[in-house]
């Protein structure tokens, strides 16, 4: 492992340690935070007891649902506002500031366009991730060197393979940020949703256990959580490598 | 090189729109909206013309004033404090190469943390009231600013500092001279983000650790199912939300042209 790989273990160990220590001293109350060995046990017990499934396939087929239709609707109209400059100059001051709105206040809304079911949180994920994916795909078409593209003129290549050979290789680095803010903001969505204002998923159970002062097993949700969303983007970055390694460089 | 070059030359193309044009596309969007009202119905989508009225007649009888002050000194506060730690957190991880490998995939992860499950740790840590609900606008917005302040101090070229020590400039000069002109275009894009994700971790936390501020008139209009209320509460915000994205990103651009190569 590399040196900064060790350090970062120990500093991860350190602090496991010592939230232990404080918790087994009694320097907090149990209520308020649980020792990182009952959360782990808390946790297995989630999975191994099968209590978790539910809700968790709830969740990820929500949050699979937003992250499917963000990156694709929020592609097409990063490719649309780099199209059309003027709708972006006007856009820009929305989208510089899109984000400083909580999205989820938009909740009714949704109730009362698609009923009482799970679509709701899923359009709250997509539209808390639909623009993190367009701005980036944006981003990356406008990074795309005009002299590759007159390049790729001189040479003749047809309109797909200039898409294929040229644009979408130089706009990769852009699109992988989009897509993985994408997935990030999914879950966010939708687990912030779920906390709020819905009456399953995982989300729901994070507030139900603190509600009912089940500390160790919210903590075991948060973990479990913080676990599957930590790999999924642990996956897209050996994804992303791979494919820089394969075009040699960077 | 040509990175920057493609860069600079997508801002020259920016100039400023005018306020005219900037008027009509308003007008054009308020357009837009009513005939999303006339399609889906005014119970689902409240008309702007009775949004606009319900926000003036909150605004003109005073009953948002308290909530307004409440949230704004909070999001001050907040922004102050995620500003001061995130760029001094990020000038140290960017200079020191060894701890700024170690710290960036941490706080990547903590960055893609749904940070609203935190919140009973920071009901622990801060109690109800106005600490929570800075500490909650601090939590969203430090992450960003630090990451982009690092990234920033790691790419200054060596060859300025080098030619900084050739002239033999003091510390105070480098710093000055050199590290500020370098980093302040990222820097200030990362400021521009932290802005907005401050904003956002404020009106969140009001909304479970207090019992004032737009976020907390917010959550009472969602238990309430008042779509209005939401409405007009929500076109406040864009409206202050997009003013300042507006100036931060002329200011943004500015920068940016300037350290662009010509």
């Amino acid at each position: 492992m590399s040196k900064p790989g060790q350090i970062r273990l120990a500093v991860v160990a350190g602090v496991v340690l010592f939230l232990e220590f404080i918790c087994r001293m009694g320097w907090v109350d149990t209520i308020s935070l649980a020792p990182p060995t009952k959360i782990v046990a808390s946790a297995i017990e989630l999975v191994m007891s099968g209590e978790i499934r539910r809700d968790a396939f709830l969740t990820f087929s929500t949050v699979a649902g937003s992250i499917v239709s963000a990156v694709i609707v929020g592609f097409l109209m990063g490719l649309a506002l780099h199209r059309f400059p003027l709708v972006r100059r006007f856009l820009d001051p929305f989208l510089a500031s899109y984000y400083s709105i909580p999205t989820f206040v938009f909740y009714p809304f949704f109730i009362v366009m698609f009923g009482l079911n799970r679509i709701p949180l899923m359009a709250i994920g997509f539209i808390f991730a639909v623009v993190a994916m367009a701005i980036n795909t944006l981003s990356g078409m406008q990074r795309v060197p005009r002299v590759w593209l007159r390049t790729a003129q001189m040479m003749r290549m047809s309109r797909i393979d200039t898409i294929r050979k040229v644009i979408m290789p130089a706009a990769a680095p852009y699109l992988f940020t989009g897509l993985k803010l994408a997935i990030v903001y999914s879950f966010i969505g939708v687990i912030a949703g779920e906390f709020i204002l819905s009456g399953a998923g995982l989300g729901f159970q994070i507030a139900f256990s603190y509600n009912s002062f089940e500390t160790a097993k919210m903590y075991g949700y948060l973990a479990i959580l913080l676990t599957l969303v930590g790999g999924l983007n642990l996956y897209i970055y050996g994804l992303e490598k791979r494919i820089y390694e394969r075009r040699g460089g960077r | 090189m040509s990175q920057a070059a493609a860069n600079a030359s997508a801002h020259q193309q920016d100039h400023a729109l005018s306020p005219l044009a900037y008027a009509g596309f308003v007008l054009a969007l308020l357009g837009v909206w009513h005939v999303l009202t006339l399609w889906v119905g005014r119970d689902v989508l409240p008309g702007p013309g009775e949004t606009l009225g319900r926000l003036w007649h909150m605004l003109s009888t005073g009953s948002l004033n308290k909530h307004l002050i409440e949230t704004f000194s909070a999001f001050g506060m907040a922004l102050v404090i995620a500003v001061i730690i995130g760029v001094l957190s990020g000038a140290i991880l960017g200079a020191h190469r060894l701890s700024g490998e170690v710290a960036e995939p941490m706080l990547v992860a903590l960055y893609s943390i749904p940070k609203v499950t935190l919140y009973p740790i920071m009901l622990l840590l801060f109690g109800l009231g106005m600490a929570a609900k800075v500490a909650f606008g601090v939590i969203h917005g430090v992450i960003p600013i630090c990451i982009f302040t690092m990234s920033a101090v790691r790419a200054i070229p060596k060859k300025y500092i080098r030619a900084g020590q050739a002239m033999q400039l003091t510390p105070s000069q480098m710093f000055w001279k050199i590290y500020m002109p370098a980093c302040i275009p990222e820097v200030f894009s990362g400021l521009r983000i932290g802005f907005s994700l401050t904003l956002l971790g404020t009106l969140i936390g009001e909304m479970f650790a207090s019992q004032r501020g737009i976020g907390h008139l917010l959550l009472q209009a969602m238990e309430n199912s008042n779509l209005l209320d939401i409405t007009a509460l929500v076109v406040m915000l864009v409206t202050l939300a997009a003013f300042v994205g507006f100036t931060l990103l002329s200011i943004d651009r500015r920068l940016a042209s300037r350290a662009a190569p010509a």
